[in-house]
């Protein structure tokens, strides 16, 4: 082996002890969930003896809130692309003074605290009805999709030429045939990007979960997980069980949009 | 009107409708809170208010009431610890790491992503997690560090006012970590090479390149992404409710947690929406004079 081919394996094998630093929590709640019942005392580094008894009382226990969860982020990702992709288009592709003063307003909006939205929607919800139901968390949920989704895509939509919606509308599309016809289809991979970030954050949303719902009906997981740990644990295996259920939605994002994330957290940081 | 004005003027409201639901949609979910928690820190809005539909005008007095309470100080110190301390270790870590992870090496860019994953966790799963792991006597890192012989007794991660803070600062610290990777190596990457070539004939190698190159290149990233940090750091709430819920004694209670718990523990709607006012207040103050102060250096 030469010189330089020795120091990048030593390379990979730094990289490989870094990420086994950082992941090792990850680890543990995977193992946690398969050690048997009580607590962690007993649970050794290794599940020697896997029992998948924590994934049934998780399922048992927690498989309704699981559906709820799935119902609100899905919700979300429709609400939310329905809205953001239509201005995104317009934010890159319209000029117009009031395109500066819009992704102002998005990168003001970032500065509000949830707890501020929590707020005031829950005096709004009380008398609307929404406190306690999907469609109330769903449109709380938006608050975090929305700006986000519109960053995401406009940085996208920006790299689309003009001759490309002219060239349909001199065949006599209507500006929103054309964007329905032709951008939506072009842009489908940034609009599943957007649609995979919005189903995560609302999928991990605790804050309103925590704050606009009063009574058991509609418990999302995340607040499932958060009454499991409000009283004294004992069954680390059940909590962390779900704890892995609940990891699933991040861990299909990183293996199927890969990609795509470091795009993601960069578009809607800093574009 | 000709034929092509009519069409333009159908143009213009089509543009328009582009916009209205997202316009819509953010005056609603940030414009109406942002004025109703206004509205809010001036009155006295109690869970009574939902019953007699009243809420009294009553000034500063919300304001008075939170900043004279006994915990304003210790949750104003405590925010800015939280919020420094993250973003102090997460920033140096996450530098790190970019610089580590610009070298070439088999497996570089697989091992980057897969680095994010504590990143799209829910933040209350990192929270169960965590609270396994530091719980005192049976949790794996109490059980690792007496097994090593490092400490003789287990350590009371989250029930100890004396650490709890700084293990809550700890867990954010895990969770951002790879988001300044990812922004930082993204800085990185945009840095032209010829730069590097060039300063190699100067003979600005290693720690010069990294002063004389890299440094003054990565400072807009840097800025954005430390006005970032502050900006989500000082309202997090899922990671402390999590772990300590504000205890022990009080030792992790932010500025976050106590407008939540005044709201949504004691239901004083106004205290928690002063408390929220002054978060905002000092979020944007943060981001103004950051930036403006940025802008002048990156200017220059």
């Amino acid at each position: 082996m030469s010189d330089s081919a020795v120091r990048r394996a030593i390379y990979t094998a730094i990289g490989v002890l870094i990420l086994a630093m950082m992941l090792f929590p990850v680890y543990w709640m995977v193992n946690a969930s398969l050690q048997p019942s009580g607590n962690t005392l007993t649970a050794g580094f290794l599940p020697l003896n896997p029992t998948f008894e924590g994934y049934r009382r998780a399922l048992s226990e927690q498989g309704r809130n699981l559906v709820t969860s799935v119902l609100i982020a899905g919700g979300t990702v429709v609400l939310c692309l329905l809205i953001s992709a239509p201005c995104a288009y317009a934010l890159s592709q319209f000029r117009s003074r009031w395109v500066g003063i819009g992704l102002l307003a998005i990168l003001v909006s970032q500065m509000i605290p949830g707890i501020v939205i929590a707020n005031a929607l829950y005096t709004a919800y009380e008398r609307l009805g929404l406190l306690n139901s999907i469609p109330g968390l769903i449109v709380a949920n938006c608050s975090s999709g929305i700006p986000f989704a519109i960053l995401i895509l406009r940085s996208f939509m920006l790299s689309l030429p003009p001759s490309l919606v002219e060239a349909a509308r001199v065949d006599g599309a209507g500006l929103f045939r054309a964007f329905v016809a032709i951008v939506l289809p072009i842009s489908r991979n940034s609009l599943i990007t957007a649609g995979l970030f919005t189903f995560l954050f609302s999928w991990s949303d605790f804050l309103f979960a925590l704050t606009l719902t009063t009574k058991g009906r509609v418990r999302p997981v995340t607040l499932g997980i958060y009454q499991y740990l409000g009283t004294q644990v004992q069954n680390w295996n059940a909590v962390m069980a779900t704890a892995v259920l609940s990891a699933i939605p991040a861990i299909v994002l990183l293996v199927v949009a890969q990609k795509y994330i470091a795009a993601g957290a960069i578009g809607g940081a800093v574009k | 009107m000709s034929s092509r004005g009519r069409r333009r003027r159908g143009e213009d409201l089509t543009k328009v409708l582009f916009v209205a639901p997202a316009a819509l949609a953010m005056l609603a979910l940030f414009g109406y809170p942002v004025l109703k928690n206004l509205m809010m820190s001036l009155q006295d809005y109690t869970l009574r208010t939902f019953f007699t539909g009243q809420a009294p005008w009553v000034g500063l007095r919300n304001y008075t009431t939170v900043v004279t309470d006994q915990l304003f100080s210790q949750a104003m110190v405590n925010t800015a610890l939280f919020t420094i301390g993250s973003i102090a270790f997460q920033f140096a870590a996450g530098l790190a790491l970019a610089l580590f992870f610009r070298r070439r090496f088999p497996l570089s860019n697989l091992l980057r992503s897969l680095l994010l994953l504590p990143w799209l966790l829910p933040l209350i799963v990192s929270s169960a997690t965590w609270r396994s792991i530091l719980e005192q006597d049976s949790g794996i890192l109490n059980r690792t560090l007496t097994g090593l012989g490092l400490i003789n007794d287990p350590v009371p991660w989250l029930n100890s006012p004396s650490v709890a803070l700084i293990a809550v600062i700890g867990v954010n610290i895990w969770i951002g970590i790879p988001f300044n990777v990812t922004l930082l190596y993204s800085g990185l990457a945009d840095i032209p090479q010829e730069l590097y070539e060039a300063g190699q004939l100067d003979g600005a190698t290693g720690w010069r390149g990294f002063r004389y190159i890299t440094w003054p290149n990565l400072r807009a990233v840097a800025s954005v992404l430390l006005v970032l940090g502050v900006v989500y750091t000082i309202k997090v709430l899922d990671i402390i409710l999590g772990l300590t819920g504000g205890g022990p004694a009080n030792a992790t209670q932010t500025l976050a947690t106590q407008s939540y718990q005044r709201s949504f523990v004691d239901f004083k709607f106004g205290e928690g929406a002063a408390l929220s006012n002054i978060l905002i207040a000092i979020s944007l103050l943060f981001a103004v004079v950051y930036l403006r102060g940025t802008r002048r250096a990156v200017d220059e």
